[in-house]
């Protein structure tokens, strides 16, 4: 079947070919016509592999060539992401890019920041839950934000990743959206969500606000509960858990996201070629069917509202990071 | 419940299933035993290729690649003193010092059949207590891990041979190495010298390559040839093992119970399993002094051990969708998307599924004795080679599992420095093994310690009031404290006695 789609598309790129004149234009309306590299920032085996790796065998079909993805990793994301926006920008070096390249930079970690990329699409965004201990006595958000409120700053203890990472920040931006001190809830820093799901089961803490995807399985064992979603809508795992807006009238809402990018200065017509290819995979049965399993949240944005979107992501992070006390710059 | 046994039996032995194992035991069997490339790595690159695959053979792959993985780290730690995963680490200088002596086929076949008991002890262990050992999983707060970590830590004092302060030591100096990075709780970058990649900190795998593979390369190169190993036929590698069980059955079944034990705890891995079972042995062993010199005691409670916990480190996984170790932290995204859910509804709603796991890790522990034996046969082959074509294959071996590791030259780099340091702790007697025991643990003790720091609001008091915590407190003093307390009444006690 491949073979095919591989023949036909060679047939067919050769016939444009030939009806165009040779020139710079040759080389962007061939594309692509080798093997193309897909850099993963992050460790095989995570979200982020598995939604790269998914994405990039559904552009190998689409294209007819081979679409490797390698996981440069280390750094804590820094390296993958350099090594993205230090390629050469001819679109056979791509990559996905996480919402930790809104942060880094903050923090001083590197100098990148979402304008070293030409965005093509962002594909997937899941937003934090704030979970608690099925013994908890807490049953709504609102009565755990009216415990949270009543008790000394530090008392309410809070996991669900490293120190300044993304749900700590969707803490620290909870905490300020009620008019409280960043740390007004004590934050743990954990290696991940798993460790901190199983450290809410074991009592060590009173809630978590990582992802739900992240904390499901949890839940499903009836050893956690999920309060609210800190998103504009209901996540389609748990329709009857209400988002923070609906609960306490709370329009604060974040995410991790994870998109697609390409080193500054691609082309456009490769942009637009692969913008285009990944909207059809992004409508795809597989990519739909895929992170439903996976429970990962699916969002379309195009180059244009991807750029936007990060830019806005950007400034949001920045706010709460400063706020933490966790920016340098 | 037969019904469903009889559907696991029928998924199992479905054609694309019972390839999947096979070719996925091979696969393991080759990556385990390349220096550099280790167990997880072996599972991680299966990923994309469970894409197109049946939920049941897709685990199966899983299954049977990392418990062979795990197995043949132990091949060239033995034959070259070189693990081939960190789980082989703790063991790798006695099985060494058992080759040398002309024992490899008992060191490797202990290897392949305790490893295979201990990973079907392990299943059993799923199968039939997979809910209780569950609940003690879910009991560990952040400070009964530290206490985890602080005892795994004491045992450097007690694999090595040289001085045990040479050992603590050398275990300092791999908890120094182990706070470079960001990955610590404060988030903070430390001695990182504005490099990005220090930033993620030191690999283990890569540092572990270094000082046991890279320094054996730069010691071969300033030793003359040792003089050559005895022509002769390699022996029977089962021969001795049922003997073997017979004697040493307690050590065993020690090595089985508590690989389990820690395979069930979340972040706490087949590593951790086969340094304390070692210990344990040597502790525990009638026969101590011979520890270090080629004992096959220590080998076969710590093979039993890390095999043992593979499989329970699957049990958080399927109940809570919590890792037991990194292998399983991938296992859990394959089960996701298979539809397998992790929870107790699998073992209800998909019992039929479930129990087809169970088979499969029974059938690649019994698959692993066959298809082990060859793969020892032909590794063997590396004792009659001469040295001069045999380092720079393993110095290319390194480069190459480094730097598949992180897909970059830093990696690389990493191993010829932890070579460079490797190469002069072993030349003054300090023990590697205790830095490389000091690298694995020394994110778990800090981040154990910091966060029940911050919990408890600053105090110690509840690393001493929570029950299982209160258990772990004193065994780790008890343990302290025994050499001391040992040494007064001898001293102090005894001598009226005498005069």
């Amino acid at each position: 079947m491949t073979k095919i789609t591989r023949r036909s598309f060679a047939t067919t790129a050769a016939a444009a070919a030939a009806s165009l004149k040779l020139g710079p234009a040759f080389a962007q309306e061939n594309y692509p016509n080798r093997p193309i590299q897909m850099i993963c920032p992050w460790g095989a085996g995570g979200g982020t592999d598995a939604t790269c790796r998914i994405v990039s065998a559904l552009l190998e079909k689409e294209f007819g060539q081979p679409v490797n993805v390698v996981n440069r990793t280390g750094g804590s994301g820094v390296v993958g992401h350099a090594a993205i926006a230090g390629a050469t920008p001819d679109g056979y070096t791509l990559g996905i890019i996480t919402v930790e390249i809104a942060m880094m930079h903050w923090a001083g970690l590197t100098e990148l920041t979402p304008k070293n990329y030409t965005p093509l699409a962002l594909m997937n965004e899941d937003p934090p839950g704030i979970q608690v201990s099925s013994t908890s006595p807490y049953k709504t958000v609102k009565e755990l934000a009216d415990a949270i409120k009543a008790s000394p700053p530090g008392k309410f203890k809070a996991s669900g990743t490293g120190q300044g990472g993304i749900w700590h920040l969707a803490l620290v931006g909870w905490m300020q959206a009620m008019g409280l001190p960043p740390n007004q809830v004590a934050w743990v820093p954990s290696n991940g969500a798993a460790p901190a799901m199983q450290d809410l089961a074991a009592g060590g803490l009173d809630l978590t606000t990582c992802s739900v995807p992240e904390a499901r399985a949890m839940i499903d064992a009836g050893k956690s509960r999920c309060l609210a979603v800190m998103s504009p809508t209901r996540t389609k795992l748990y329709p009857d858990v209400p988002t923070l807006k609906e609960a306490m009238n709370i329009p604060y809402t974040t995410g991790a996201w994870r998109g697609f990018a390409a080193p500054k200065g691609l082309p456009a017509p490769i942009a637009n070629k692969l913008t285009a290819t990944l909207k059809k995979i992004y409508d795809s049965k597989e990519y739909a069917e895929f992170m439903g399993a996976r429970g990962f949240g699916t969002v379309w944005n195009d180059a244009n509202g991807y750029a936007s979107f990060m830019d806005t992501a950007d400034k949001q992070m920045g706010d709460a990071m400063k706020a933490a006390g966790i920016a340098k710059t | 419940m037969w019904a469903n046994y009889m559907e696991a039996f029928r998924l199992v032995f479905a054609p694309d299933v019972v390839i999947a194992i096979i070719l996925s035991s091979i696969y393991g069997l080759v990556v385990g035993s390349l220096p550099g490339l280790s167990a997880t790595m072996a599972t991680a690159l299966l990923v994309p290729v469970t894409f197109y695959l049946s939920p049941i053979a897709a685990n199966a792959t899983i299954i049977a690649a990392s418990a062979m993985a795990i197995f043949s780290g132990d091949i060239p730690g033995a034959l070259l003193r070189i693990p081939g995963t960190p789980a082989s680490a703790a063991y790798t200088d006695e099985a060494y010092a058992m080759t040398r002596k002309g024992q490899a086929e008992m060191a490797l076949g202990a290897g392949v059949w305790f490893s295979a008991l201990g990973g079907i002890a392990g299943t059993i262990s799923l199968m039939a207590l997979a809910p209780p050992l569950a609940e003690i999983a879910l009991s560990f707060s952040t400070f009964e891990y530290f206490w985890l970590a602080f005892l795994g830590l004491m045992c450097a004092t007690l694999v090595a041979r040289s001085s045990p302060v040479k050992a603590i030591a050398a275990m300092l100096l791999g908890l120094l190495v182990s706070c470079v990075g960001m990955e610590n709780p404060g988030g903070v970058p430390r001695f990182t010298f504005g490099i990005a990649d220090l930033l993620g900190g030191i690999e283990p795998i890569p540092a572990l390559v270094g000082v046991f593979a890279v320094s054996e390369v730069m010691r071969a190169m300033l030793t003359p040839d040792p003089p050559p190993m005895p022509k002769r036929k390699f022996g029977s590698i089962m021969a001795g093992q049922l003997h073997l069980t017979k004697k040493y059955w307690w050590p065993m079944t020690r090595g089985n119970i508590v690989g389990i034990i820690i395979g069930v705890l979340p972040g706490a891995g087949a590593d951790m399993a086969a340094w304390v079972s070692y210990a344990m042995s040597k502790k525990f062993s009638k026969e101590p002094e011979k520890f270090g010199t080629g004992h096959v005691e220590g080998l076969v409670e710590a093979g039993a051990s890390n095999n043992a916990s593979l499989a329970s480190g699957w049990v958080p996984a399927l109940l809570f969708g919590v890792p037991g170790d990194t292998i399983t932290a991938i296992a859990i995204g394959v089960l996701y998307m298979k539809g397998l859910n992790p929870g107790p509804t699998l073992f209800t709603e998909k019992a039929s599924s479930m129990y087809a796991l169970y088979i499969i890790f029974i059938i690649a522990n019994i698959i692993m004795i066959p298809l082990g034996i060859i793969m020892i046969r032909l590794a063997s082959r590396i004792l009659r080679a001469p040295r001069s074509g045999i380092m720079p294959i393993i110095v290319l071996c390194c480069a190459v599992g480094s730097f598949a590791t992180g897909n970059s030259l830093f990696a690389v780099l990493t191993v010829a420095a932890f070579g460079v340091i490797g190469y002069v702790m072993e030349a003054n007697g300090y023990p590697v093994a205790a830095m490389v025991l000091g690298i694995v643990m020394g994110t778990m003790v800090e981040q154990s310690f910091v966060t029940s720091l911050i919990k408890s609001d600053g105090s110690i008091v509840p690393f001493f009031e929570r029950p299982v915590s209160a258990v772990l407190a004193a065994l780790t003093i008890g343990a302290l404290a025994w050499p001391v307390l040992y040494w007064i009444w001898r001293k102090f006690l005894l001598r009226p006695a005498h005069a």
